[in-house]
């Protein structure tokens, strides 16, 4: 999948949709991201699982590791840190990851184009 | 001693080799080449086999990178200049102050006429297994030559591969250098009950081809055929010795690069390590002996004086699932030794203690069927016996105790760690298996002294952790406890008041699982709904390519027509992929996420409920026909599968829970494989606990006898209660039973006989589970809230998740294989070894 790139925000869902600690899927311009809302705020990387292929990284279990906001590939349990998309079990391996905010009650996701 | 060093050969040695050495010159005064021919680094041959068992290539690497080691993989040496000092391959010149050889055996293929045939394979490398994984593709056919310890590991990959497999051994037994005459007998009958048969004290005179010029027959000595498509030859391993051939160095009488206690060969820039070296004269074709090869050259180049200290020929081997083990004097050679052994056709246990003529020293012995007692005997060799022999052979016998150990007594043979050195590291703080591992090195290679290490831990009185992970200090067992007594209901109080951080995939399931058994509601209510698991959080099973699979339950595998005909309609409208499950029920596959509701609300009306297939929860009771059809049956085992499944559905628990029930004792519905299995007899139903498929398949045990139907749900009620409340995440009944402090006694005492007051209790749980279960799936389709998590895309709920896609396959659709990674790149990070690293 290669996306297009934008620059611009693009508007996804009220932000209560997204229930606390718990991802879901979102397309932005082709791209399937995995929108996360936590304690730490929102989160966006991309929703393909790097080890498998699927896309999945949204249906993950939400945590910490070390203070570190995760989610947990939900098909072989790779970690991954939410803020830099970087694996924390396996070295090298990483998700791209996207900005998210939210403003006027909307969650709103840019696409970004390094990983 | 510095300057350039050349190391020939990658493999299980040289790379130990360049560790030792690293470990003892940090500051890289030599530098060093090494040169290998195979094009992969250092892998564990050792468990080469486990590559059939789905292991991969990447978790059997065994090396590493070190700074100033240059690896060049796929360039063989070509041959050694003496004079000049250098080592050349096809591509240059290696110049060296130092050189090792460490270029391991080939394996030895007898002279006999056939051998280049296609068809024909050694057995060595993970080139050699991956070519026989794909010729043996479509054949049925495969035989094996040589019935060693390679031999059976080969029959056993033939096996795993789907051929029929033959074993041609010219000695009169299996395994004729580790085990003696009565063990080898027992050892066969094993091997030909899995179906490999064996042929021995026979030759292979000739290997015919077929037509197509394939291999397709073995002519043995004593004029029979055996159909054979695929062979593999374990005849044997000789020692590379080639390079020092031509160089003109002295070989052993036996080939082999022959060197001194030093490891040093006739020319003193050149050493020797691992099996190509002829220590004395002596190749050691094992790995342990090898190691030690390593750490004597890696000490003398930095000017050590260490000397070869002489090999350990002790094995430890699960061969076609059969424990074998040998060490010491396993032969009785030693003048005057006597022999104790024991024998029981029943359990087909065969086990043998050498001792010295005044039965006061351990020499040796043979171990088939049962090798628990291995790492404690194999420690006392040379020493006295840590028990009485009777106590030590039989099985369960439990008078294998680390504890009794001298501090002399060898733990890891295959890293040469004692008593001593594993009481030192713990003396200097090492708290668990993994730290020792990291500083002594035990336990690194074959894992047979892993149960040791931890028996030693606790004989120097060091508690084991217990933290369930890093949010939560405490075991499952204990969290089950604070819930419990404290009532609370939320993961975020819990985590606040009794641990720390966020939580994780490990602790928020189990939290999860004992909010449910202990009745916290509908799974995906509030905020239990983001502790679960993707299966439990859409209650169905995530598949490899993101879609899910769907299975109604069928209570005992009973099912009318007219539902056999909606799963049917089902399956059809939605093109899933259709199977019957091992557990006597019925599997759909390739659903979508925004498909999930609309397939259950065709199912529900049409009476299904969840099959809890995605949750730790009850799955199936199994059932044979029984007395309604069946001829033999006693019991109505049908009806009382039905009726348990009903009881126990949607029940939670540390693990996934498994029943059959059998209408009479030829156990059609397999009851023994089952957490819990019912047996009818003529005056009831036998009940066994704990047993288990799987990974680590086990024997339910017998738990109480001619039950009553309403006494064998009462125990089974309170068995499931306490197992749930004392067992440790994802543990199952038959390792919670293992576990048990007691065991089997303590639990009859708990449950039967009411030993610790809790009968009252569990009865009240379990009555309050059977009163509020409810069908989940139902609640999901009656409540709007729960539906809308069923969405593709939040912001494009009509698009479908376009990375499904289908290929076709015996009629039905499965998952295409376009936009997955390559096969190679797929295998490569299945996180086998990830839970572990947290644990
Ligand atoms: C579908 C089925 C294979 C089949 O096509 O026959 C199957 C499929 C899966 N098994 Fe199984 N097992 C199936 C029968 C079995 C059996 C046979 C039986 O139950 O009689 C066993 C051995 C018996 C036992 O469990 O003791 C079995 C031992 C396992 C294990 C190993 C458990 C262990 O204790 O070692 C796992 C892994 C686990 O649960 O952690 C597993 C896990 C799985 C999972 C859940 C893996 C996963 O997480 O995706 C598979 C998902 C099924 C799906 O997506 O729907 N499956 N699995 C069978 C479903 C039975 C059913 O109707 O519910
Ligand atoms: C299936 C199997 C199961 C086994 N099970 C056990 C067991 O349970 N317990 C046990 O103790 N042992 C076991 N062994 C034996 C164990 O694997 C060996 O003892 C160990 O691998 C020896 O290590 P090594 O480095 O000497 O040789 P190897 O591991 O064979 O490595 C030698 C390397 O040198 C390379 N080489 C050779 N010539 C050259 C050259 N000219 N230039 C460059 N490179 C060269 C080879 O390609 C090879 O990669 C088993 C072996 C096999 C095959
Ligand atoms: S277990 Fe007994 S009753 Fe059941 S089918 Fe087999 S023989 Fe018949
Ligand atoms: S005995 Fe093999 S790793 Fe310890």
């Amino acid at each position: 999948m290669n996306p297009a790139i934008t620059l611009d925000w693009t508007a996804i869902c009220p932000v209560d949709r997204l229930e606390p600690d718990r991802g879901v899927a979102a397309l932005v311009d082709g791209v399937q991201v995995a929108l996360f809302r936590t304690a730490d705020g929102l989160f966006a990387i991309d929703n393909r699982d790097p080890v498998s292929g699927a896309y999945v990284l949204s249906r993950g279990i939400v945590g910490s590791r070390g203070g570190v906001p995760t989610v947990a590939s939900p098909l072989h349990k790779q970690v991954y840190d939410l803020r830099t998309g970087h694996c924390l079990d396996l070295p090298g391996v990483a998700v791209a990851r996207h900005d998210a905010r939210c403003r006027d009650g909307l969650v709103e996701v840019r696409l970004r184009q390094e990983g | 001693m510095s300057g350039d060093l050349v190391v020939i050969g990658n493999g299980m040695v040289g790379q130990r080799f360049v560790d030792a050495l690293r470990a003892r010159d940090p500051r890289g005064r030599w530098r060093v080449t090494v040169l290998g021919e195979e094009r992969r680094a250092a892998y564990d041959r050792v468990r080469l086999s486990a590559f059939f068992d789905g292991v991969s290539e990447d978790d059997l690497n065994l090396h590493t990178p070190h700074d100033g080691v240059r690896l060049r993989l796929g360039e063989p040496a070509t041959a050694i200049d003496r004079d000049r000092r250098v080592v050349t391959t096809a591509v240059g010149e290696y110049p060296y102050d130092a050189l090792v050889l460490a270029t391991g055996s080939y394996a030895f293929v007898p002279p006999v006429p056939g051998t280049e045939l296609p068809g024909v394979f050694v057995y060595r490398t993970l080139d050699d297994l991956t070519a026989i994984r794909a010729y043996a593709r479509g054949r049925r056919a495969g035989a094996v030559i040589g019935g060693g310890l390679l031999g059976l590991e080969a029959a056993n990959a033939l096996r795993l591969l789907g051929l029929s497999t033959d074993v041609v051994e010219f000695a009169p037994r299996l395994m004729p250098v580790q085990v003696d005459q009565a063990g080898g007998a027992m050892l066969r009958r094993y091997v030909e009950e899995l179906g490999v048969r064996t042929h021995l004290g026979v030759a292979t005179t000739a290997i015919r081809s077929g037509p197509d010029g394939a291999v397709a027959a073995l002519e043995l000595s004593d004029g029979s055929t055996v159909d054979a498509e695929l062979v593999v030859v374990a005849a044997g391993i000789r020692p590379r010795d080639e390079l020092a051939r031509s160089a003109g160095l002295p070989v052993g009488p036996r080939g082999g690069v022959l060197v001194d206690e030093a490891c040093r060969s006739a020319d003193e820039r050149i050493w020797a390590v691992g099996e190509c070296a002829a220590v004395d004269g002596t190749c050691h074709g094992l790995v342990a002996p090898g190691y030690a090869t390593a750490e004597v050259v890696a000490d003398r180049l930095v000017g050590g004086a260490a000397t070869f200290p002489g090999a350990d020929t002790a094995t430890k081997l699960k061969l076609l699932g059969v424990d074998v083990a040998s060490f010491g004097d396993a032969h009785g050679t030693t003048e005057g030794c006597l022999d104790v052994t024991f024998t029981d056709p029943a359990t087909r246990v065969y086990a043998k203690l050498v001792l010295s003529d005044d039965a006061h020293t351990l020499l040796g012995g043979v171990l088939v069927g049962d090798a628990s007692a291995y790492p404690t005997l194999r420690a006392s060799v040379g020493g006295p016996l840590p028990a009485a022999p009777l106590a030590l052979l039989a099985p369960d016998g439990g008078g294998a105790d680390a504890g009794a150990l001298p501090a002399t007594a060898q733990v890891c043979s295959c890293n040469a760690v004692t008593r001593g050195d594993v009481d030192a590291a713990i003396a200097d703080g090492c708290a668990d298996v993994a730290a020792l591992k990291a500083c002594t090195r035990a336990g690194t290679s074959c894992g047979s002294c892993v149960p040791m290490l931890k028996q030693l831990l606790d004989a120097a009185g060091v508690a084991q952790s217990s933290a369930l992970c890093e949010h939560f200090d405490v075991s499952r067992r204990e969290l089950f406890e604070i819930v419990r007594v404290r009532g609370i209901r939320t993961f975020s109080r819990l985590v606040a008041e009794h641990g720390r951080g966020r939580g994780c995939d490990i602790c928020k399931p189990v939290v999860a699982s004992i909010l449910a058994s202990l009745g916290g509601g509908h799974v995906l209510d509030g905020e239990q709904a983001s502790l679960q698991d993707t299966n439990d959080h859409f209650l169905a099973n995530l598949q490899r390519d993101g879609s899910y699979s769907v299975v109604p339950r069928i209570p005992g595998g009973e099912i009318t027509p007219e539902k056999l005909i909606v799963i049917g309609e089902v399956a059809r409208d939605f093109q899933l992929y259709t199977k019957i499950t091992g557990g006597q029920r019925i599997d759909l596959f390739g659903a979508r996420v925004e498909q999930l509701p609309q397939i259950w609300r065709r199912l529900v009306d049409a009476g299904f409920e969840s099959g809890h297939a995605y949750g730790k929860a009850l799955r199936t009771v199994k059932s044979c026909v029984g007395e309604t059809w069946c001829r033999y049956g006693v019991q109505d085992s049908v009806g009382l599968a039905v009726a348990l499944e009903l009881r126990y559905r949607g029940l939670r628990a540390p693990h996934k829970l498994k029943s059959a029930v059998s209408g009479c004792a030829r156990e059609c519905a397999e009851a023994r494989s089952k957490d819990f299995g019912i047996i009818a007899t003529e005056n009831g139903w036998n009940l066994y606990v704990g047993g288990n498929g799987g990974f680590r398949p086990r024997h339910a045990d017998l738990f109480a006898t001619d039950l009553s139907t309403e006494m064998l749900i009462t125990l089974i009620d309170r068995f499931l209660i306490y197992y749930i409340r004392t067992a440790d995440r994802l543990q199952r009944t038959a390792g919670w039973i293992e576990a048990l402090d007691g065991g089997l006694d303590h639990l009859r005492a708990v449950i039967v006989d009411d030993s610790l007051g809790l009968c009252a209790d569990l009865d009240a749980a379990m009555a309050r589970h059977v009163e509020s279960y409810s069908d989940e799936w139902r609640d999901v389709l009656e409540d709007p809230d729960r539906l809308r998590r069923y969405t593709s895309f939040v912001n494009a709920p009509d698009v479908p998740d376009p990375s499904i896609t289908f290929a076709l396959e015996r009629g039905q659709r499965v998952p295409a294989r376009g936009d997955t990674p390559a096969e190679g790149h797929r295998r490569q990070p299945v996180a086998l070894g990830l839970p572990e690293v947290r644990r």
